[in-house]
């Protein structure tokens, strides 16, 4: 674990020794901006809330975090550190986990660099901010899911367009699971049983209820269980394609 | 020590490494020599713990790589092919970053540090993004990366490949120095590099070992070796006289050069004193006169040539 630390390290510094940090920062915080105050219509609710901030989280980081997943391993392999970086005396384990804490840490920063809606919120109204706290932790855990995933996708590929492509094509479904365009596939054969578990998967309808100020465990579990799995994967295609 | 064992490794139905065993021990610096897709860096990759064989035993010190692959990654100091490395750190950061990952701290992760910048001579780059340094400097600080830690194996594939002459010295020099206690195994086309600084060479082809000997028993399969060539002012009817000389076998004269012949001697016939002898008699005027130590690209060719028409037939 000391080792995924050295590397989560490396890694985070890595983000900020190129303009990568800083375009994703700022442009996440000009959308989410956008987002709020035109398409959510933050003061014409006349609500002191930050729903309007966080019912477009999902979409925006459909787009925004493949972008910083989508370099995770596909820059490794494509630039043969990948085999550097497996041959240092370090396990595959750490690795794995130190780079995407790296990425997650990332997001967290972009994430907390929002406050400034906070402190508005709070100027012009009497919020109940522990909701405002269970919808930060809820968006970053569905951060964290969306890093997951593009981790595992990243891995499987040495070209970073790719890695970004599917990982929108993977979240999407996952965002949309709840939704007929999914459910529409399954309905004509699947049982009930599965058919609600398909929904029961959908990152919209974990992430409403914690954003909600509802912090079930359950939902919070979700999307644990979900990164851990996503890591896993990760693990076993870079282990299966280590050679190409 | 490093133990070597039936090592297989296929790619789909290519088979790039087709049972290698051998065996190095401690001073052994072993030169891994073969045609381009020999399977010499897929070799070098499982010694490495980088891919897993498809079977075999690999074992470093002890240390199943398989089994055990942290502790056998320790002993490994290890450049990969292209001498790849983190493009956006400077060589500062990144042997910082190779120094924590190896468990150095403090005093002595500086005095580490300090000690492989000053013997690649990094001094002045070290606070240049990777990215912007030359071909040169790159591989140097890959191998400054491999020995930063003093392992106890080396391994180093195509180590001096895109340096220049004075850095191919430098590099070669280092080598030799670390090698006296040490397990050095370098992979290399330049033929030259074996004899300058490998105490053994392998040669594979088509992922088998063809041969396994000291770069002068392998110059002594030359069929130059034992060779003496000489030149000398023109004088009539010289190469008929040459060839006559008792244990000489054939007669070649230079391309470059019509006055330079190298005399092929029978095998297991020493020819130098015959033709020494044969030069007093006749009293020609000698510019050069040697005895030639073999080719070990003439030998090189002949070997992997063969394996070639094998696989054809």
């Amino acid at each position: 674990m000391q080792k995924a630390g050295i590397i989560f390290k490396r890694e985070l510094g890595g983000y900020f020794a190129t303009p990568l940090a800083y375009v994703f920062i700022v442009i996440f915080l000009m959308l989410t901006a956008v987002f709020t105050f035109y398409l959510g219509g933050f003061y014409e609710r006349r609500q002191a809330d930050l729903m309007p901030f966080f019912q477009f989280h999902p979409w925006l980081y459909l787009f925004l975090i493949p972008a910083i997943s989508m370099r995770l391993w596909a820059e490794e392999r494509k630039s043969g550190t990948l085999e550097l970086l497996l041959t240092l005396p370090v396990s595959l384990k750490d690795a794995v986990i130190g780079k995407f804490m790296a990425a997650w840490v990332f997001a967290g920063i972009a994430l907390l660099l929002t406050f400034p809606i906070w402190l508005t919120v709070n100027y012009l109204g009497d919020p109940d901010n522990g909701v405002i706290l269970a919808g930060y932790l809820g968006s970053w855990l569905m951060a964290g899911t969306f890093l997951a995933i593009g981790s595992c996708m990243s891995a499987a590929t040495s070209n970073q367009v790719i890695a970004f492509i599917f990982t929108v094509v993977v979240c999407f479904l996952f965002v949309v699971a709840g939704f007929p365009l999914v459910l529409d596939a399954f309905r004509d054969w699947a049982p009930l049983g599965l058919l609600d578990a398909v929904a029961g998967l959908s990152f919209l309808a974990h992430f409403e209820s914690i954003s909600k100020g509802v912090l079930d465990l359950r939902d919070v579990m979700y999307f644990i269980i979900m990164i851990a799995a996503w890591l896993l994967a990760t693990a076993v295609v870079i282990d299966m394609k280590k050679a190409d | 020590m490093i133990k070597i064992d039936n090592l297989k490794k296929s790619f789909g139905y290519f088979l790039a490494v087709d049972g290698i065993t051998f065996n190095v021990g401690a001073g052994e610096v072993l030169g891994f020599l073969g045609p381009n897709g020999a399977g010499k860096s897929t070799t070098m990759k499982m010694i490495s713990g980088f891919i897993k064989p498809t079977s075999g035993a690999i074992t470093i010190c002890g240390h199943d790589v398989l089994k055990n692959p942290v502790a056998a990654k320790e002993l490994i100091g290890y450049l990969p092919e292209g001498a790849p490395a983190y493009a956006d750190m400077t060589p500062l950061q990144y042997l910082r970053f190779i120094a924590e990952i190896r468990g150095f701290k403090g005093a002595e992760q500086q005095q580490r540090i300090d000690a492989v910048i000053e013997q690649l001579e990094l001094q002045s780059v070290i606070h240049r993004p990777i990215d912007n340094l030359s071909k040169g400097f790159k591989r140097r600080v890959g191998i400054a990366q491999a020995i930063l830690h003093d392992p106890q194996v080396l391994i180093l594939d195509e180590p001096t490949d895109g340096l220049d002459p004075n850095q191919k010295h430098q590099v070669r020099e280092l080598i030799r120095s670390l090698s006296r206690d040490k397990i050095v195994i370098i992979s290399t086309h330049i033929l030259e590099e074996v004899t300058a600084v490998c105490t053994r060479a392998i040669i594979i082809a088509g992922g088998r070992v063809l041969a396994d000997a000291t770069p002068s028993e392998l110059e002594a399969r030359s069929r130059y070796h034992g060779a003496v060539t000489l030149q000398l002012h023109d004088t009539p009817e010289l190469e008929k006289q040459l060839a006559a000389i008792t244990g000489v076998a054939s007669v070649e004269v230079s391309r470059d050069n019509s006055s330079r012949y190298t005399l092929l001697p029978e095998a297991g016939t020493d020819i130098f004193n015959a033709v020494s002898d044969t030069v007093h008699q006749h009293g020609w005027q000698v510019d050069e006169l040697f005895v030639e130590r073999g080719h070990l690209d003439d030998v090189f060719r002949s070997l992997t040539n063969q394996h070639n028409m094998a696989e054809v037939a």
